[in-house]
């Protein structure tokens, strides 16, 4: 066991824990934030993405190790009040079906945001071809990433 | 004298001046010229056994294209994978200007700095610290960088020997750089320690290093 102390979602964590232990389970299982989902444990499906240090990572295959000293972020962490434009986008056009991948696809499409602000469809296929969805709303979410690109756009306009 | 014939005088001690410096230019240039090509991996070097060079070099190129060398050294602007070198099923994955990948798909978004114990998952190698340590919180998996995309796939031996030896297309790298790469580079040590499930290349890791310093220790000569 190792004391592993990180900044998760704005407010610094210590957590007494096996430095190879994949951060989705200290998330899930030692943290209570479960909006972080369980899908393949392999890296592949995308539904366990977070941000780390800004990039989206899949924390099924992130060992503790690697995250002393950093910032994570999670879904629990893009707002506090549903605010943020991917949240409000995704509301706007209720993408989810079962709802089971969105918090990885949303974590995925924050992150394509901040470096991309205004993404084509064919930077959005680019960004989000690593999380899968059985139900099939990638329309729905390349509809969503155009719209809350706008609101950012919006909200910045304002401010 | 006249002031006419002194001006004269003047006018062609000054061409003669003129022509000392220019000839002194001309040997600093070629000899910092030469200083600086003695560094730089260089094609073909007289004094080096070019039998010999070109025999190292073929067996260094089994290596180099081995998929555990090929798949970081693509020809498209996408990491390949498996045995068969094939582009990732499913993610449109992007080399990206420093060949970390493109957010959110940059390669260590996956690639821890260790493998994964299953060999559906992905691989990893560790960052080398400033001090030549290795860092194993930090992973460092990512292709060559877009301006100097080092291609490995599809090249025959002296398009690649060319290429290695080619300031230009290797980013000036010099021949104790390279022999470094290959001989302590996580990255390249990781194609003799890929985990379960891949193949390792045709040579030791030693023999392949010992290939490379014999081709460039003769003088670094490409195959026709």
């Amino acid at each position: 066991m190792k004391s592993v102390a990180f900044n998760l979602n704005g407010s610094p964590v210590t957590i007494d824990v096996e430095p190879e232990k994949p951060l989705l389970w200290v998330l899930r299982d030692d943290l209570g934030l479960t909006g972080t989902k369980y899908g393949c444990g392999m890296a592949i499906c995308g539904c366990c993405t977070v941000h780390l240090e800004g990039d989206a990572i899949r924390s099924c295959v992130t060992p503790m190790s690697r995250i002393e000293g950093k910032h994570v972020r999670t879904i629990e962490g893009l707002s506090s009040d549903l605010s943020h434009p991917v949240q409000r986008a995704w509301m706007d056009l209720q993408v989810p079906q079962c709802g089971y991948c969105q918090p990885g696809q949303m974590m995925s499409a924050a992150c394509l945001l901040v470096q991309n602000p205004n993404p084509t469809d064919n930077d959005i296929t680019d960004a989000m071809s690593g999380n899968l969805c059985r139900c099939g709303t990638y329309q729905r979410v390349r509809k969503a990433i155009h719209h809350a690109a706008e609101i950012a756009a919006n909200k910045g306009a304002r401010a | 004298m006249s002031l006419e014939p002194r001006l004269r005088i003047v006018h062609k001690w000054r061409w003669c001046f003129l022509l000392v410096v220019c000839a002194v230019t001309a040997i600093c240039v070629l000899v910092l010229g030469n200083a600086h090509a003695s560094r730089v991996v260089r094609p073909v070097d007289q004094h080096g056994d070019r039998t010999k060079a070109i025999e190292a070099f073929t067996m260094a190129y089994s290596v180099f294209m081995h998929p555990r060398c090929v798949n970081c050294h693509p020809a498209g602007n996408e990491p390949l994978r498996g045995e068969d070198s094939k582009p990732h099923e499913g993610l449109r994955l992007r080399r990206g200007i420093d060949g970390e990948g493109v957010s959110p798909l940059k390669c260590t978004n996956c690639h821890q700095s260790e493998n994964q114990p299953d060999h559906h998952l992905p691989p990893g190698a560790p960052r080398v610290r400033r001090d030549g340590s290795l860092d194993f919180t930090t992973p460092r998996w990512h292709l060559p960088a877009a301006n100097t995309p080092m291609i490995f796939q599809g090249r025959t031996p002296a398009q690649l020997c060319r290429q290695l030896t080619d300031p230009k297309q290797n980013g000036g790298l010099t021949a104790d750089q390279l022999v470094h790469h290959v001989s302590s580079d996580p990255l390249v040590l990781w194609g003799w320690k890929p985990g379960e499930g891949r193949a390792t290349p045709p040579l030791t890791h030693d023999q392949f290093v010992t290939s490379v310093r014999e081709w460039l220790a003769n003088g670094g000569a490409c195959p026709n």
